[in-house]
C-alpha cells in the first residue's frame, strides 16, 4: 500500500521536474533566439526605415517604406542586377563543373584499383589542407601574367576566377562523395560488366541516379560556397561590372555606410534570400554532410 | 539497365571499324589542344615568365602521359580535376616559396632582362656629339627622311640605318634649296612644315643614321647624335655610365652607384633567406609580428572554445526526443549561419558602429558609457570574438546534436545504474565520446579560424593601428591580414617577397595543425579501411 503511494508521488514529482526543465530550457531557447535573430531583425528593419542612416533607426522603423529598395534597384547607381546575375552565373557554372569533377574523380577511387590510388587519395587531402587564401598573391600574379597572353584569362574575367575556383574541385568533397560510393554495392557493376556495359555506361546510368542525395548536399554547399567567397573575387575582379554580389556590397560599405546604411541592409537582405531558403529547405541533408565533414566556407 | 546488353549486341559486330574512329578523333583533339598549349607556352617563355611556364609544361606532359598510356586509364576520370588542381592550387604552393626568396615588390616588379633592355634604352648627348637643326620629310608609305643643317650651315640628309651623306642639289633625288639651304623637295618625300613636325609622334620614335651613331629628334629645334648611355658589363654585373664612368653594381637586384644613386627600374632577384631572416630577426618588425602571433594564436583558441562550448551546451539542452517546438527552434537558430559570413560581418559592424549603432545608443543611454569597439584594441578583439561566436555555434550546436544522438542510451543506464552523477557522466561518457565524432571537425575549425581573413578584413580591417611599426599593423590583425596588407595595399609600396615569406611560416603551422588533425583522427587508416 504504502510503497504503491511512494511510486505514484515519485512519479508525479519527476513529471514537474520534467515540466519545470522543459520550462527552463524554452525560456533558455528564447533568449538564444533572440541572440540569433536580433542583429537580422534589425537589419529588415533598417532596410525599411525610410531615412536610410544608421543614426536615426529604431527597430520598429516609423513611416516604414520601400524607400531603400527602390534606391538599390532603380537608381542606376548601384548595379545591383548585375552584381546578383554576375554571383549566380558564377556559383552555378562554378558547382556544376566542380560536382562533375568530384563525382568523376571520386568514382575512380572508388571502383578502380590501380598503383599509386592510396598517395593520390592522401596526396589531394593534404594540399587541401592548406588554404587557398595563402597562395593568395601567388594567385594574383599568375592571373595577371595569363592576362598578358590574353583577357579572358586575365584580371577583370569571370572565367579566370571560376577556373581559380575549380583548382579546389578536387578537394575533400572526394572523400565524401567516395564514402559515400563505397557503400554501393560492386555486385551492381560487376552484374552489368558481364552483361557488357562499359564503365562509362555504368556509371552514367547506374551509379548516378544512386548518388543523387550526396550530389545535392556536394553542390548546394559548393554553390553557398562560391556565392559567399570575397577574397579572390575582390582581388581578382577590378570593374564594377565585373563584382560579384558579395564584392559589390563590400566596396559599397567602404563609401558612405552611415548614412547608406538603409540601402545596405536592403541589399543584404536580397543576397541573403536566395541561400537562407535553400539552406532552411535542406537543412536535413546539409546538416548530414556537415557531420560528415563537407565544408561552407 | 536492360537497354545496356541490347546496344552492346547491336555493336559487337560493328566494334572493329567504329573503335578506330573516336579514338582517331581523340587523338587529333589531343593534338589541338597541346598546339593551342605550346603556342601558350611560346608567349609564356617570350615574356619571361618562366616558371608559370614549367608548370604549364609539365602539367601538359602529365595530361598527354595519362591520355595516351593505356596503364593510367583510371586516371583519365580525373585528369580534368588533376590539372587544375594542379596549376591553381599547386602552382601557387610552389610559386609563393619561389617568391619568398627574392625581391618582388614595389621596384621589382619585372625581370632582369626587362630591366636591363629599358636601362641600356637611355641615351646621352655626348660632349663630342654634334646636334643639328633638322626638317623633315615624310614619305606616303610613312618613311621617314630628316635633312639636317650642322652649326656650320652644312646639310646632310639622314634616312633610317643609312649613313649620314652630304647630297647636292639634283643627287639621290634632292630639289632645289630655299633659302635657308633646305631641299624644297626629296623625290619619295613630302616635306612636313614645323607643326606637322613637331606634333608628330612616330618621329620621335624613329632612330636615323647607322648602328652607333644613330641620331634622334630630341626637340623641335634640334636632332642629336646620340649614344647609349649605360653599357652593361656582365663580369662585374653592373651598369657604366657613358656620361659620367660611374660604375652601377647589382645590389639586390637595384644596379646602385656607390654614393647610394639606383637606376631605376629594379628587378627581381634571389635574396636568400633574407626576407626570413627579416621575419624572425628584424628588430622593427619583430615587434608587432609578435603580438600578432600572439593575439592570432588567441583569436583561434577562443573563438573555438566560445562557439563549442555555447553549441555543445545547446546541444545537450534540447537532447530530448519530446521536447516541443524542436524543429523550429533548431531552424531559427541555426540563421545566422544560413547568411553569407560577409553579410553578417559586416552587418555587424553597423550594429556595434560607435554612437550611431545601436548597442551602442542603448547603452550609452542606460549606463552613459559604451564600449569603444573600434579604437580601443580590448574592446575590438572581445568585440571580434563576440562576432565570431554568433558566426560559429550553430555549426557546433548542428554537429554536437547530430554526434549526441549517435551515443547509444545504454552507456547512461549503465552510469545510473553505477550511481554516476550528472557530471560524471557527461565528464566520463559524453564528452569523450563527442571528441571521437567531433574532434576532427574541432581542430579543422581552429585552421579555418587561424586563417579568418574575412572576419578581420570586413569588421575592422586589423584596427585601431599599432603605433610605430616599420609596416602598417594593427592591433587585431592575424597573420594572413598582415600578409594581405603586404603583398595589396603596402602604403609604402607593396611587397609580395616579404609576404610570401610570412605565407611560408603560416603554411607551416597550418601543416603542424593539420598532421595533428590526421594523426588524432586516424584518417589514414580510414582510407585504408575501404581499400
Amino acid at each position: 500500500m504504502s510503497s504503491i503511494t511512494t511510486i505514484q508521488r515519485l512519479r508525479s514529482s519527476a513529471s514537474t521536474q520534467r515540466r519545470f526543465s522543459i520550462g527552463v530550457r524554452l525560456i533558455l531557447a528564447v533568449i538564444l533566439i533572440v541572440f540569433s535573430l536580433f542583429p537580422i531583425l534589425w537589419v529588415i528593419s533598417a532596410s525599411f526605415n525610410p531615412t536610410g542612416s544608421l543614426a536615426t533607426q529604431t527597430l520598429i522603423p516609423q513611416n516604414a517604406g520601400l524607400g531603400n529598395y527602390r534606391e538599390l534597384l532603380n537608381s542606376g547607381e548601384i548595379p545591383y542586377w548585375t552584381w546578383f546575375g554576375n554571383s549566380i552565373k558564377i556559383s552555378t557554372i562554378t558547382s556544376v563543373i566542380a560536382l562533375a569533377i568530384t563525382t568523376a574523380a571520386a568514382y575512380a577511387f572508388s571502383r578502380f584499383r590501380f598503383r599509386g590510388r592510396q598517395t593520390m587519395l592522401k596526396g589531394i587531402l593534404l594540399v587541401n589542407a592548406f588554404p587557398a587564401l595563402l597562395a593568395l598573391v601567388a594567385t594574383f600574379l599568375m592571373i595577371s601574367q595569363f592576362g598578358d597572353i590574353s583577357p579572358v584569362i586575365g584580371l577583370n574575367s569571370h572565367v579566370s576566377l571560376i577556373l581559380v575556383y575549380l583548382g579546389t574541385a578536387m578537394g575533400i568533397n572526394i572523400w565524401l562523395m567516395k564514402g559515400f560510393l563505397d557503400t554501393i554495392p560492386r555486385d551492381i557493376d560487376e552484374a552489368a560488366r558481364v552483361e557488357g556495359a562499359t564503365d562509362w555506361q555504368i556509371f552514367i546510368q547506374l551509379i548516378l541516379p544512386l548518388l543523387r542525395p550526396i550530389l545535392i548536399v556536394i553542390g548546394i554547399l559548393n554553390y553557398i560556397t562560391t556565392y559567399g567567397e570575397f577574397v579572390l573575387a575582390r582581388v581578382l575582379l577590378k570593374t564594377t561590372e565585373q563584382f560579384t554580389l558579395m564584392v559589390g556590397l563590400q566596396i559599397f560599405t567602404q563609401g558612405q555606410f552611415q548614412q547608406r546604411w538603409g540601402v545596405f541592409a536592403a541589399g543584404a537582405l536580397l543576397g541573403a534570400l536566395p541561400i537562407m531558403i535553400i539552406y532552411l529547405a535542406l537543412q536535413d541533408q546539409i546538416v548530414g554532410g556537415l557531420t560528415q565533414g563537407a565544408v561552407k566556407g | 539497365m536492360t537497354s545496356i546488353p541490347s546496344q552492346d549486341g547491336r555493336k559487337a559486330g560493328a566494334t572493329a571499324s567504329i573503335s578506330v574512329l573516336p579514338r582517331l578523333v581523340n587523338f587529333l583533339i589531343l593534338i589541338a589542344l597541346d598546339a593551342g598549349v605550346i603556342w601558350f607556352l611560346s608567349r609564356l617563355v617570350s615574356l619571361g615568365y618562366y616558371p608559370l611556364a614549367a608548370a604549364i609544361f609539365i602539367i601538359l606532359v602529365f595530361v598527354n602521359i595519362v591520355l595516351l598510356r593505356q596503364a593510367a586509364r583510371p586516371i583519365r576520370w580525373m585528369v580534368v580535376g588533376l590539372a587544375l588542381m594542379g596549376l591553381f592550387t599547386i602552382y601557387p604552393i610552389f610559386f609563393t616559396v619561389w617568391v619568398s626568396f627574392t625581391n618582388y615588390g614595389e621596384g621589382h616588379l619585372i625581370t632582369k632582362e626587362q630591366a636591363t633592355d629599358q636601362i641600356l634604352r637611355a641615351k646621352y648627348l655626348p660632349e663630342t656629339g654634334r646636334a643639328y637643326s633638322w626638317t623633315a620629310f615624310r614619305s606616303p608609305e610613312g618613311d621617314y627622311a630628316l635633312w639636317l643643317m650642322d652649326a656650320d650651315g652644312n646639310g646632310y640628309l639622314a634616312l633610317p640605318d643609312e649613313p649620314l651623306t652630304q647630297p647636292q642639289p639634283g643627287e639621290a633625288g634632292i630639289g632645289e634649296l630655299d633659302t635657308k639651304g633646305i631641299p624644297e623637295t626629296i623625290e619619295g618625300y613630302q616635306r612636313l612644315n614645323a607643326i606637322l613636325a613637331a606634333t608628330d609622334r612616330n618621329l620621335i620614335e624613329v632612330l636615323f643614321g647607322e648602328a652607333g651613331k644613330t641620331i634622334q629628334v630630341r626637340s623641335p629645334s634640334e636632332a642629336a647624335e646620340l649614344l647609349p648611355l649605360y653599357v652593361y658589363d656582365p663580369e662585374r654585373d653592373a651598369m657604366i655610365s657613358q656620361e659620367t664612368g660611374v660604375s652601377y653594381q647589382n645590389i639586390r637586384g637595384t644596379f646602385t652607384s656607390q654614393n647610394g644613386t639606383q637606376l631605376r627600374p629594379g628587378f627581381v632577384e634571389s635574396i636568400q633567406f633574407t626576407n626570413f631572416r627579416d621575419f624572425f630577426l628584424s628588430p622593427a618588425l619583430r615587434g608587432p609580428l609578435v603580438r600578432i602571433i600572439l593575439w592570432n594564436f588567441a583569436f583561434a583558441f577562443f573563438s573555438l572554445l566560445l562557439s563549442f562550448s555555447l553549441g555543445l551546451a545547446i546541444a545537450i539542452m534540447f537532447n530530448d526526443k519530446f521536447f516541443p517546438f524542436k524543429k523550429l527552434i533548431r531552424s531559427l537558430l541555426i540563421i545566422p549561419y544560413t547568411l553569407p559570413a560577409l553579410i553578417t560581418i559586416l552587418i555587424w559592424r553597423g550594429m556595434l558602429n560607435p554612437e550611431l549603432g545601436v548597442f551602442d545608443r542603448v547603452l550609452e543611454s542606460l549606463f552613459g558609457w559604451a564600449p569603444p569597439w573600434f579604437t580601443d584594441q580590448w574592446w575590438a578583439k572581445i568585440a571580434i570574438l563576440i562576432v565570431n561566436l554568433w558566426l560559429s555555434y550553430p555549426y557546433f550546436m548542428l554537429v554536437c546534436s547530430g554526434a549526441l544522438q549517435s551515443i547509444s542510451e545504454d552507456y547512461y543506464a549503465a552510469a545510473k545504474v553505477d550511481g554516476a552523477n550528472v557530471w560524471q557522466q557527461f565528464r566520463n561518457i559524453t564528452l569523450p565520446l563527442l571528441m571521437v565524432a567531433v574532434g576532427p571537425l574541432l581542430v579543422a575549425s581552429f585552421t579555418f579560424n587561424f586563417n579568418n581573413f574575412n572576419l578581420i578584413f570586413l569588421f575592422n580591417q586589423g584596427n585601431p593601428p599599432m603605433a610605430g611599426t616599420p609596416t602598417p599593423a594593427g592591433h587585431t590583425d592575424i597573420l594572413i591580414s598582415y600578409v594581405y596588407n603586404l603583398a595589396f595595399t603596402g602604403s609604402r609600396g607593396v611587397n609580395y617577397g616579404f609576404a610570401s615569406a610570412i605565407t611560408i611560416v603560416i603554411f607551416l603551422i597550418v601543416s603542424v595543425i593539420t598532421l595533428f588533425q590526421f594523426r588524432y583522427t586516424n584518417m589514414w587508416e580510414e582510407i585504408s579501411e575501404n581499400v
